[in-house]
């Protein structure tokens, strides 16, 4: 667009551009003060953050904080180094893992779904299987306690009504199941839900594309191949880059509750979020800096590796990026 | 079109072929069952949440958490009734409301922000549409982190122990923005908007009086996942609700809370009553998760088509 064009088009800001304005204003507002002022907060990681008693934020890290340049990234060495590994670890493992698997099983059981001839026994099983994604990690948690309480969970009285011997399972010693138990945990919540996001895509593809695969005698499997997946493309390239970019997120509630923050597991559920979290509420003293430098680690790499995801797709097939 | 007559069409072109490319009678009961195992893996543990929670303290003693109690019972309900904060209201009840007024105005007040943002950004003549877009698209992949938005949060909009902490933080977000953008850009045609300025109308009453009521599938679809979000919440309250104050707790965190609060209503109920046998403090926290489970589990099968149009919509890129 020339400068000329784009200069006339600001000059007339009609009465309509105004109502518009006016009526987006709340929105605006609240991006403002829940979206844009916490990224200015990010400055905190740069910085020796005080609270001064008595005085607001903003006076606190301007007047009251000294810059202290890339210091506080020091909290990558400041703790012993295996835990600052296992965050990292277990925050990226744990996300290519979910990426990987919450493609692949939903994708197929999409498919099987859609193939099944009682349209009245997948519509109910469908609901059923959406059912976890509406509950939160809080009452997931107590399911999973109701199964592996140590007294009286379900799988230890089984375990010795057997004979053998009850397993810890919030302790130590059951650390080596724990990564499976998780693992289990979030297919378990979020299978449903992705089967149906996939499941109504296949719904959209048009029947005609089958009818003609079959005349030409295609068997079935060569009509998931060549029809099915590949109008599945871009809705799962989609859902992969938009994982990519949590990829320094974690599931919270996920690690942080069904594990019930049990301190000798730490070092199989600890992520940057649980790290950031414990740091703040069960730090006596937290240490602000550190726990900002964290946060600033996470969204800063979660962005470049969104936009490179997305890049990279985009030279790949342009169709499909998200951006 | 209406759904009788899209069945009837799909029957008379399609029959012959859906029988003829139909998986084999084998395959399709291995699917089946396969399906019907994992239904119940999904629906199984608040089965046996809800048999927990009706079975008697002994009971578990006895048997642990069972399928099947040696003794039924209600009274980790009863104690439930009984578990009262300072003002005589039963905390749960308490909680209970709270957690309905907070989806309630939160739902209310997301619905608002989204739509109205959502219809500005579907103008496809408003001057300042390129510049909305990037505000909303930022957030999306970046974001201030736990540590600066708490800290904005408390100190800078002194949010801490309120109701409006559940609420604001969860009001709004890009996605659902863009679902709602993308609905009326492709659903609402150009000439009832311009039929209404012609009218002389201004955009508010456009907006409220002619593209709302055409829009109820989209905003109902909002709404429900504005509702859910709400009402599973636990994790702002965890951040800006302080353990003490237990009349802000919404029913989620008081299931967090639980362990304190039986404690702290143990120690109580010995001091009142000497004969009193201990607290079934087992079977109460599963009834508590039953109480917060069942609306949900109850309303959701009604609500499930408006979600599934939702992630439909939200599919299409824009």
């Amino acid at each position: 667009m020339s400068v000329q064009t784009k200069k006339r088009k600001k000059s007339r800001f009609t009465l309509d551009d105004l109502q518009l304005f006016f009526l987006s204003l709340p929105t605006v507002v609240w991006y403002i003060l829940f979206c844009y002022l916490p990224m200015f907060g990010l400055v905190i990681a740069f910085k020796k953050y005080k609270v001064a008693p008595g005085k607001g934020f903003l006076w606190s890290l301007f007047n009251n904080s000294a810059w202290s340049g890339l210091d506080n990234f020091r909290f990558l060495f400041a703790n012993n180094k295996t835990t600052t590994i296992n965050m990292f670890r277990n925050t990226i493992g744990y996300n290519i893992i979910f990426i990987i698997l919450g493609v692949v099983i939903p994708v197929t059981l999409a498919i099987m779904i859609n193939h099944i001839r009682s349209q009245k026994l997948a519509k109910v099983t469908q609901t059923a299987m959406f059912l976890p994604h509406f509950l939160s990690w809080v009452v997931v948690g107590y399911f999973v306690f109701a199964f592996l309480s140590t007294d009286n969970g379900l799988v230890n009285r089984t375990i010795l009504s057997f004979g053998g011997t009850p397993i810890k399972w919030y302790q130590g010693e059951a650390a080596p199941y724990w990564p499976w138990i998780l693992i289990f945990l979030h297919m378990w919540k979020t299978m449903g839900y992705s089967m149906v996001v996939y499941l109504a895509s296949i719904k959209g593809i048009d029947e005609s594309l089958y009818e003609a695969a079959m005349i030409d005698g295609a068997t079935k499997w060569q009509q998931t191949r060549y029809i099915t997946l590949p109008m599945l493309k871009t809705i799962m390239i989609i859902m992969f880059i938009m994982a990519v970019g949590k990829i320094f997120n974690s599931d919270f509630g996920l690690f942080y509750r069904t594990t019930r923050n049990s301190s000798s597991l730490t070092s199989v559920y600890l992520t940057l979020d649980v790290y950031v979290y414990n740091s703040m509420f069960n730090n006596p003293r937290p240490v602000y800096g550190y726990i900002s430098a964290a946060g600033f680690l996470q969204s800063v790499l979660g962005c470049i590796t969104m936009v490179v995801a997305n890049t990279i797709v985009r030279h790949v097939d342009n169709e499909s990026a998200l951006f | 079109m209406s759904t009788a007559s899209k069945k009837s069409t799909r029957h008379a072109t399609g029959s012959g072929m859906e029988r003829f490319n139909a998986l084999r009678p084998g395959t399709n009961i291995a699917y089946s069952a396969m399906f019907i195992l994992l239904a119940f893996l999904c629906v199984i543990p608040v089965i046996f949440v809800v048999i927990i929670s009706f079975s008697s303290e002994a009971s578990i003693g006895k048997v642990g958490y069972s399928f099947v109690p040696a003794e039924w019972s209600t009274e980790a309900y009863q104690y439930v009734w009984h578990l009262r904060n300072s003002r005589g209201i039963p905390t749960v009840v308490m909680a209970f409301f709270t957690s309905i007024g907070i989806t309630l105005v939160g739902t209310v007040l997301g619905l608002i922000l989204i739509s109205t943002m959502g219809y500005v950004l579907s103008r496809r003549s408003f001057k300042l549409r390129g510049f909305y877009t990037t505000l909303i698209f930022i957030p999306m992949i970046f974001n201030g982190g736990l540590l600066s938005t708490y800290v904005v949060n408390t100190q800078l909009l002194g949010l801490k122990n309120t109701y409006w902490a559940l609420i604001l933080p969860l009001a709004c977000s890009s996605f659902y923005v863009i679902i709602m953008r993308t609905f009326f850009q492709t659903t609402v045609p150009d000439e009832i908007i311009e039929s209404g300025r012609v009218d002389g109308a201004s955009q508010l009453r456009i907006f409220a009086q002619l593209v709302l009521p055409i829009s109820l599938p989209a905003l109902a679809t909002i709404a429900l996942f504005l509702t859910f979000a709400y009402w599973n919440d636990w994790y702002q309250a965890s951040l800006y609700i302080e353990s003490s104050k237990h009349d802000l707790f919404p029913l989620q965190y008081v299931l967090v809370n639980i362990e304190k609060n039986i404690q702290y209503l143990a120690n109580n109920d010995m001091a009142m009553s000497a004969n009193s046998t201990a607290l079934p403090s087992e079977t109460m926290r599963m009834a508590i998760v039953v109480i917060a489970v069942v609306p949900i589990m109850f309303s959701y099968p009604f609500f499930q088509k408006y979600f599934i149009s939702g992630l439909t919509i939200g599919a299409v890129k824009g």
